[in-house]
């Protein structure tokens, strides 16, 4: 049956977010360059602004942990006696400089490393800096998400620019009171200095006068060289780790209002089903149940789906509720996706192989006068985020406005997402962007906050919509299983000659890959071999899927790790060598970037780089060394959303599969580090999040069905199994990548490639318990 | 109904359905937002608190069990000075989301009260019961080890590497 179009509209909507997130040319607009009056004024009224924002933050103001703000003036309000340089900078009389983080933390560690590259350049005194999170207003700061690792590289320019022009205000102006040239004076730790006389002015002493100069022009104030770094590069302590230890609110679920009300949503089990019928007058009766009320929704998944809402006194009040609530479903328009039933689908598929999507070369010709002929079949399960926070959001419709706190990825989309479904004019919906309790690309969409909006509207008081941990399993956006049937060649002298893939996938429309389930051009670039035939086949899905960290990436590198290993050894070749001769082939990418603009380099896959982990991986984890039996080392590469990364996997398997991972060596060259203990906390991350995921994490569907409810069916790798990771990093000139996703992909490849090592077993499929491993 | 509890130290009188669990006490009735909700079964340990300095998990504690005397993250710190878990997760930058951390930090501090100088065998044992979705255990275990001064039997932790 085909998909409604408004439902299936959320796989386009998607598919176009993820497009425009991961197109680089979208660098955030120079702001910093803006005028301070002009800022205010943009500030003042877009989005109900900063005015709004920031007396509403009075009330609000405990809830997000943000400092009591007073009004000075009309069009301003800010901390008593601050003045406000730049929409990223602003300077107490005491010194204390507050720095604005635009982005959402959560967990990466962007509010403090987008503090670091602003205090960088301004040359402050980071031990007095403060970093706030700066109000949603993408008119102001423009992007204000976090996806694709893009944070740091987009903001990288626009921060150091909001820094440096504020640090040349401020010498101007110290510069003006002594009556000397700007040029005899320096900044350093929040103090200008004038070189030949000695004097000294703090930048809280000079903030006043500093706002009166002119926005000097971003392209004429230098920006500094790495070699004069004062600040980036070391170790810093996350900004909000003294809140974090102490059980301070941060979080969107610790929002608290006056009067608040709390809600739960009950959405059908089979996404895409539809309220008959509830036992409403029953639910209402409940102890603590204030209403409870059917939404028909919008029909997009992004949005609201059809269901019910529940509104209680407290959070309990709610889930009790829910739990006693009968809906009566018309499952006409609902999912009745079978994952076992697709698996089965998919082995047939694979001998039709359809027209290929790519050809390069002369496939056939290679494999005809191969040395050696490997073919191989792969797969991998569907997924599920499961960022530890459960969704939510508070939203307060109130005064003609609706104000929304929410711990979303991609706040800014989310604003403009409840403005088009409420039709409400721009500066009627506000946005807080409070810190969040992970993301993994889950919380790229804001569904949980176009609910809470659609609640509010109904509900004479702030509402603080709260899914359960069994919904947030129920009604994720996966990502997508797939499978893929593989052939490769090696020529006589065992060199990569032929590679052909055709991969089994989802769709929502028939047309084209669901959203994450589609082709990475990272790693099954057409010039992976000389000659490539590339083809895709489709298998319609309804259950919604969407990015899930280091999106298409974190599968398909999985079986190009793999099958690289399987070539190597077909090969004869020692795997290390065997890629360094693979990274330097010609790349045929280099003549049709040609055509078009010329590629940003930082985000271009860089041989030398690749060659520069690989190697620097290899000698760390001790590559060639001897190992005794059922102890194995395996390796794998991956250049993954800006970043170059080799990892290492060294472990040992028992007799009845078991697997002790001993060690995990990652290299990344992410270009220059801002914050070497966040990076360190990244690589970390990302290469547990990717054995966690590798081993053990699968979701089913029958009958529309997610058939995984809680942990207890989703065992996500626990600290008895979490190896050592030793992270080391290759710093460059390049503009740095981020650093949330591109350590995931090369985990689970040099897992099955160590597993090889030291069973002699191949793992083509994930999770590896399906082979029978356990961690 | 009326339930006497002692919090941080405090008595509390709260008014809550018998079945409520404490979870949902401390942070809807009580406004106290530093023990997280989880998964609702007891298996992530993100709710876990102190009852008489052992740690249980408050999602599937209704208030009317919880008679002893309860520790929450933000009782940890006593007259202003910070728990040395506490200050040994800052200093040594534990927390990624953070979300987890109240809840680790407090099995972490039931364990060092029954063992002073933990092995990784003891670490784990106690540790395991707490997700950290975003993986920072090898900076947890780290912490928990230099909290207690005692030594760690794995290399390739905290500021390993270059």
């Amino acid at each position: 049956m085909p998909v409604a179009n408004s439902f299936a509209q959320y796989d386009v909507d998607l598919q176009a977010m993820i497009a425009e997130v991961e197109t680089f040319q979208m660098i955030a607009p120079p702001v910093a360059a803006m005028g301070r009056r002009s800022f205010i004024k943009l500030a003042g009224y877009a989005g109900g602004g900063l005015v709004l924002a920031f007396n509403l933050d009075l009330r609000a103001a405990r809830a997000e942990g943000l400092p009591a703000v007073t009004k000075s003036h009309a069009g301003e309000s800010h901390p008593a006696e601050t003045t406000t340089l730049n929409s990223f900078v602003r300077i107490a009389p005491d010194n204390t400089v507050t720095l604005y983080s635009k982005g959402p933390e959560i967990g990466q560690g962007i509010k403090t490393a987008f503090g670091l590259i602003i205090a960088e350049e301004l040359d402050a005194d980071w031990k007095t800096v403060k970093v706030d999170q700066a109000p949603i207003n993408p008119k102001v700061y423009g992007y204000q998400g976090a996806g694709g690792s893009t944070s740091i590289p987009r903001g990288w320019d626009q921060l150091r620019q909001a820094g440096a022009t504020a640090r040349a205000m401020l010498i101007a102006a110290a510069a003006a009171q002594w009556k000397v040239p700007a040029s005899e004076c320096t900044a350093a730790a929040s103090v200008v200095s004038h070189t030949p006389s000695g004097r000294k002015l703090t930048y809280g002493a000079l903030a006043k006068a500093a706002a009166a100069q002119p926005v000097p022009d971003v392209a004429k104030v230098p920006l500094k060289a790495r070699a004069d770094y004062k600040l980036l590069g070391k170790r810093y302590t996350g900004v909000d780790n003294a809140k974090v230890v102490t059980g301070k609110p941060l979080f969107g679920i610790d929002v608290q209002m006056p009067g608040m009300l709390y809600a739960n949503y009950v959405k059908c089990p089979a996404v895409g089903g539809k309220v008959k019928s509830a036992n409403l007058d029953e639910i209402k009766k409940m102890p603590g149940v204030v209403d409870a009320f059917v939404l028909d929704g919008t029909g997009n998944p992004l949005e609201v789906m059809p269901g019910v809402a529940i509104i209680a006194k407290s959070t309990w009040e709610a889930f009790k509720a829910k739990a006693a609530l009968k809906v009566d479903w018309d499952e006409s328009a609902a999912s009745k996706d079978s994952l076992t039933q697709a698996a089965a689908k998919a082995k047939e598929i694979a001998t039709k192989m359809p027209a290929p999507a790519n050809t390069v070369g002369d496939v056939d010709a290679a494999f005809a006068s191969a040395g050696k002929v490997v073919e191989a079949s792969y797969d991998y399960a569907m997924v599920s985020h499961q960022h530890l926070e459960p969704q939510n959001s508070t939203a307060w419709w109130h005064d003609g406005t609706m104000e929304i706190w929410t711990p979303s990825q991609q706040a800014d989309r989310g604003l403009a997402m409840v403005i088009a479904m409420l039709k409400l004019p721009e500066d009627k919906v506000v946005v807080h962007q409070t810190r969040a309790g992970g993301g993994f690309g889950r919380r790229l969409m804001n569904d949980y906050m176009c609910e809470a909006a659609a609640i509010a509207l109904k509900v004479n008081a702030p509402v603080k919509l709260q899914w359960k941990r069994e919904d947030d399993f129920s009604h994720d956006f996966f990502r997508a299983g797939g499978y893929h049937f593989l052939k490769g060649a090696v020529d006589k002298a065992g060199k990569l000659t032929a590679i052909q893939n055709h991969l089994v996938t989802f769709s929502v429309d028939g047309s084209r890959p669901v959203s994450g389930g589609g082709r990475s051009n990272n790693s099954f670039p057409t010039d992976m071999a000389p000659n490539v035939r590339y083809a895709v086949s489709l298998m319609p899905l309804q259950i919604p899927c969407g990015p899930w960290r280091a999106p298409t990436d974190n599968v398909q590198m999985f079986v190009a790790g793999s099958f690289l290993h399987e070539m190597s050894i077909a090969a004869n070749c020692d795997h290390v060598e065997f890629l360094l001769d693979w990274f330097a082939r010609p790349l045929a990418a280099a003549a049709v970037a040609a055509q078009g603009p010329p590629p940003d380099l930082s985000r271009t896959y860089n041989p030398t780089r690749a060659a520069g982990v690989l190697k620097l991986a290899a000698e760390k984890s001790g590559w060639g060394k001897k190992l005794p039996p059922g102890r194995g080392l395996g390796i794998a590469f991956g250049f993954s959303y800006g970043g170059h990364v080799a990892e290492a996997v060294e472990l040992s398997v028992d007799a009845k599969k078991r697997v002790t991972v001993h060690k995990i060596t990652v290299v990344a060259d992410i270009g220059p580090i801002i914050n070497l203990s966040g990076a360190e906390n990244q690589v970390q991350g990302g290469a547990i999040d990717g054995l966690s995921t590798a081993m053990g994490l699968e979701i089913g569907v029958e009958q529309g069905r997610i058939q995984q409810a809680n942990f207890g069916d989703y065992p996500i790798l626990r600290m008895r199994s979490a190896p050592p990771v030793e992270a080391h990093f290759i710093q460059s000139d390049f503009r740095p990548a981020g650093l949330g996703e591109p350590c995931v992909p090369p985990l689970a490849a040099a897992l099955g490639n160590a597993i090889f090592a030291a069973t002699g077993e191949r793992v083509r499929t994930m999770p590896f318990k399906r082979a029978g491993y356990s961690i | 109904m009326s339930f006497q509890l002692n919090i941080n130290r405090k008595p509390q009188t709260v008014d809550a359905a018998e079945d409520t669990p404490l979870l949902w006490v401390l942070r809807d009735t009580l406004d106290m937002k530093g023990t997280k909700y989880g998964c609702g079964i007891g298996a992530c340990g993100a709710c876990t608190v102190l009852m008489d300095g052992r740690p249980i998990r408050s999602c599937l504690t209704p208030v009317s069990q919880a008679k002893g005397n309860i520790t929450t993250i933000e009782g940890l710190a006593e007259n202003g000075k910070l728990h040395v878990l506490q200050q040994t997760w800052i200093d040594l930058d534990v927390a990624q989301c953070g979300y987890c951390q109240g809840g680790q930090i407090l099995s972490a501090a039931a364990l060092l009260a029954e063992h002073p100088k933990p092995t990784d065998d003891d670490i784990l044992a106690a540790m395991t019961g707490n997700i950290c979705r975003c993986a920072t255990y090898n900076r947890i275990k780290a912490a928990i080890h230099q909290a207690a001064g005692s030594h760690a039997d794995t290399k390739g932790d905290t500021h390993a590497g270059s």
